[in-house]
């Protein structure tokens, strides 16, 4: 069974049908030709696949395409539209990865996770749960841990992500 | 092709600090992996292969049933053992798919399914219905049936070595640590999943097999699937540009990289696209062997060994044969004149092992490395003063000197750094709140190794700048970037001048990124080619001149033993409620020859500290031997380190150079962050709580009272 929807890309209207069974990151990779999210594990285990959905980070290998018709998806390239993001700029100076696969959703997860901090979001490490949250090394670990490196760029990340929240 | 003996290289941009010159299209998502190459490439409107494989681990494929598969709106075809093309030569039992009924291990590839999207391949391969004669298996690895002697152990070593009396010196020695030590099984998991894009066309009068496939060695892909195919092997192309991880998982070609050819030689020319997802990985795309080490060691009171002996029992498949060399670090780490070694496999019916990050070291220096922490304990000698009083005059396996053998150096370092003269001698000293504190010190060691088969080519553009090409590729390693480097200075320019082409089979021969071996060969053929080009052109080239050339056998390799060394030193905080064990601190320092970028160099120690960590703590992978499979198959249940588990992890290395085993002065480093480090975190766990684990990984229940 076949759907039609409309899909925001990094800016780009896209108008597509799609297979009810597609997920977001197939249509994304497959119907759109936009690789920048990767596909790790295709189970919501690896975090690969992190867009920003709405303003939000988001798991695009656990969403059907069709239950987001409308929705305005931008990549880690489309954050670099205009020239790197500071957070992708932070990943360079810090080297922040390695062989690059899970690097596109660990940019977009930090871009995310680091609205979600200014915006006061609790997560389980924080001891205060009503002021204002500092992106603390033990804050940035445990909301980056939904993004796995096998290359093990951990520290490098983590420096980046922090380099990026002071601004 | 000339070959050169090459001259060492004077250092400019080599040992600074450059930008890995691919990271904007990392970090951006646009670098394009294996089977995320499109229109601009040539590949146009694929099919999408989906993978069906054997459930049962042992029997013949009596029926296959693709008659509703078919009906599936979408799919194009499937293939099994009776349709699929034929291959000349099926003697690589892994590779040599569909070309009969046997079933030699459960997971193995019995159909593809090729199909108009990926949704349609895979809902077609859940419909393929497969009878099967099913035959006993045996698939678990125990002290009784890991009794088979093979003729080597990867990657031509011997499988048994025996010198001096090791009975007699045991019966004799004051102290003797008599131990087993056990890891599990591994799986590599890089985060790209194993891919390969595959279409087969004509270049003139001749049949041409293309691929875009997930591989740390293009040309080894091309060695392997060319003869199988009757093909030459200028008639596969192979390309690699980017490559997410492989950690030794993708050295070789596995079954998928053989569908894929097969798939797209039944399509008339359409591209085929083959993504193994990440649970198949579990039976398909290599893994480590889980080991029992058995461990003798004898001493004198002080702590000076007479004796080592380590007999290895771990398995391999009746499929194809994989025999880590889990003793081989043991025959040259410490002195003791009585020594014994050997490996016996238990030969079972499951997937095929191979390589995964130090093979062999990094099992066998985790036994070896807590025995001789419980030695240390034994003698009440300190354990770095403990690997002081054992280091070799020489080489104790092969008799050569050790070039550059500076192990105390990064014990003595790393204990500085560290702060260990402040650690109390006696475990289960320090508590802070609920958490057990210890500290703990490991040996690492890694051979240097330059492999043969490389070549490169050196093109003047015009204007001061030059072409240089080879076919390495860049998992990860930084390797784009240091080859730049190295061609930079041993052409005397700036890396600015170096247009670098990697990746590509029709580039000169490369060797696979694998045993650390891939700055030293391949930077070792760039530097044959440039000062061989310098040779013939002089300075001031004419635009289009170019030299191809292979580098000369290195003499100095007949003359000393060349190895890297280093020191890890782990913190561990063991919950005395829970028994959790977290990692505070983790240090490595090294002893690899010249760093030739500090970045990317400190990346990769990084890295193998972490995944080493990774394998102390978490990783295993849990075989149903009544079902023959893993079921641990993925990332939910096959526990790799996250953000959270890594706290302060970092690694330095002396200022060195070995000129003497490579012109730019590297000898490798992208195994030795993983060897000796699960040793240093169990050590730590013994001297936090005074519980001795000898199995990784390590858990809770374990260090419990």
């Amino acid at each position: 069974m076949d759907a039609q929807l409309s899909l925001t890309v990094d800016g780009t209207v896209h108008s597509l049908t799609v297979d009810t069974r597609t997920t977001l990151l197939d249509a994304l990779r497959e119907r759109l030709g936009v690789i920048s999210p990767k596909k790790g594990c295709d189970h919501g285990q690896c975090g690969s696949c992190t867009v920003l959905l709405d303003g939000r980070r988001h798991l695009t290998c656990l969403a059907l395409a069709v239950a987001y018709d409308g929705a305005e998806i931008v990549t880690a390239d489309g954050l670099a539209a205009d020239g790197l993001h500071p957070v992708q700029q932070a990943f360079l100076d810090q080297d922040g990865y390695q062989c690059g696969y899970c690097t596109p959703g660990q940019v977009c997860s930090a871009v995310g996770m680091l609205d979600e901090l200014k915006e006061g979001h609790p997560s389980h490490v924080t001891e205060d749960l009503v002021g204002e949250i500092e992106p603390s090394e033990v804050e940035v670990r445990e909301r980056m841990s939904g993004n796995l490196c096998r290359c093990g760029a951990y520290p490098g990340i983590l420096a980046a992500v922090c380099e990026a929240a002071r601004g | 092709m000339t070959e050169q003996a090459t001259r060492p290289v004077e250092a400019r941009a080599i040992g600074s600090h450059h930008d890995r010159v691919d990271g904007p299209e990392k970090v951006t998502g646009r670098a394009a992996y294996a089977v995320e190459h499109g229109e601009a490439d040539g590949v146009i409107d694929p099919l999408h292969v989906w993978l069906v494989q054997s459930t049962v681990a042992k029997g013949r494929v009596t029926r296959v049933d693709s008659a509703a598969s078919l009906a599936h709106p979408g799919v194009v075809a499937v293939l099994d053992h009776t349709n699929a093309p034929r291959l000349d030569d099926t003697d690589n039992g892994e590779l040599a798919i569909l070309q009969d009924d046997r079933v030699g291990f459960r997971g193995q590839i019995v159909a593809l399914v090729l199909a108009e999207t990926p949704e349609a391949a895979r809902e077609g391969a859940a419909l393929v219905a497969v009878g099967y004669d099913q035959e006993p298996h045996e698939a678990e690895l125990r002290v009784d049936n890991a009794t088979y002697r093979p003729d080597q152990v990867n990657p031509a070593m011997e499988t048994d070595t025996d010198e001096g009396d090791v009975d007699a010196a045991l019966a004799s020695a004051d102290v003797v640590v008599d131990q087993d030590y056990r890891t599990a099984y591994e799986h590599n998991n890089p985060l790209e999943p194993h891919a390969t894009l595959a279409w087969w066309g004509q270049e003139g009068d001749r049949e041409v097999l293309s691929m875009f496939d997930s591989t740390q060695g293009v040309h080894g892909v091309v060695q392997a699937l060319a003869p199988m195919l009757g093909l030459q092997p200028e008639q596969v192309r192979v390309r690699a540009p980017y490559v997410g991880g492989g950690f030794g998982s993708k050295g070789e070609a596995h079954s998928h990289v053989m569908a894929a050819a097969l798939a797209a030689r039944t399509t008339h020319g359409r591209p085929v696209k083959l993504a193994v997802t990440r649970q198949q990985m579990f039976a398909l795309t290599g893994y480590r062997t889980a080991t029992i080490s058995h461990v003798r060691l004898g001493a004198a009171a002080d702590g000076t060994l007479v004796a080592i002996e380590h007999a290895v029992q771990e398995q391999t498949s009746v499929v194809r044969e994989f025999a880590e060399q889990t003793a081989a670090p043991t025959r040259m780490m410490y002195a003791a004149p009585n020594r014994r070694t050997s490996h016996r496999l238990a030969r079972l019916d499951v997937a095929v092992p191979s390589w995964m990050r130090a093979p062999g070291e990094m099992p066998g220096m985790f036994a070896h490395e807590v025995a001789m922490d419980e030695l240390a304990v034994a003698c009440g000698v300190d354990p770095i003063v403990l690997r002081e009083r054992n280091e070799p005059d020489i080489d104790p396996e092969s008799g050569k000197p050790f070039h550059q053998r500076r192990l105390v150096e990064c014990l003595h370092r790393g204990a500085d750094r560290f702060g260990w003269e402040d650690r109390p001698p006696e475990p289960r000293t320090t508590a802070d709140g609920d958490w057990w504190v210890g500290t703990g010190v490991a040996s690492a060691t890694y051979p240097a190794m330059r492999s043969p088969g490389n070549a490169a080519r050196v093109l003047a553009l015009g204007k001061g700048r030059y072409a240089v090409s080879i076919g390495a590729v860049d998992i990860g390693t930084g390797a784009r970037t240091v080859l730049t480097q190295i061609a930079a200075d041993a052409l005397d320019v700036s890396p600015a001048a170096i247009d670098l082409a990697i990746a590509d089979t029709r580039l000169p021969a490369a060797s696979v990124a694998g045993g650390s071996s891939g700055t030293s060969s391949w930077g070792t053929a760039i530097v044959a080619a440039a000062q061989r080009f310098r040779a013939d052109h002089g300075p001031s080239p004419d635009a289009g001149v170019e030299t191809t050339a292979s580098a000369a056998d290195n003499p100095a390799e007949e003359e000393f033993a060349f190895h890297s060394f280093g020191a890890v030193f782990a913190e561990a905080r063991v919950n005395r409620w829970t028994g959790e064990v977290r990692v505070p601190r983790l240090l490595g320092v090294y002893s690899v020859g010249r760093v030739i970028n500090p970045m990317t160099a400190h990346s990769q120690l990084v890295g193998g500290l972490v995944m080493g960590l990774s394998a102390a703590l978490f990783e295993t992978s849990y075989r149903d031997a009544r079902f023959g499979h893993v079921v641990t198959q993925d990332l939910a249940t096959y526990h790799v380190a996250s953000h959270a588990d890594v706290l302060d992890v970092d690694a330095e290395w002396l200022e060195e150079s070995d000129q003497v085993f490579t012109p730019a002065g590297g000898r490798g480093i992208g195994e030795i962050g993983i060897v000796g480090t699960a040793a240093a975190v169990a050590n730590a766990a013994f001297h936090a709580t005074g519980t001795r684990v000898r199995s990784i990984p390590i858990t809770a229940g374990e260090l419990l009272d």
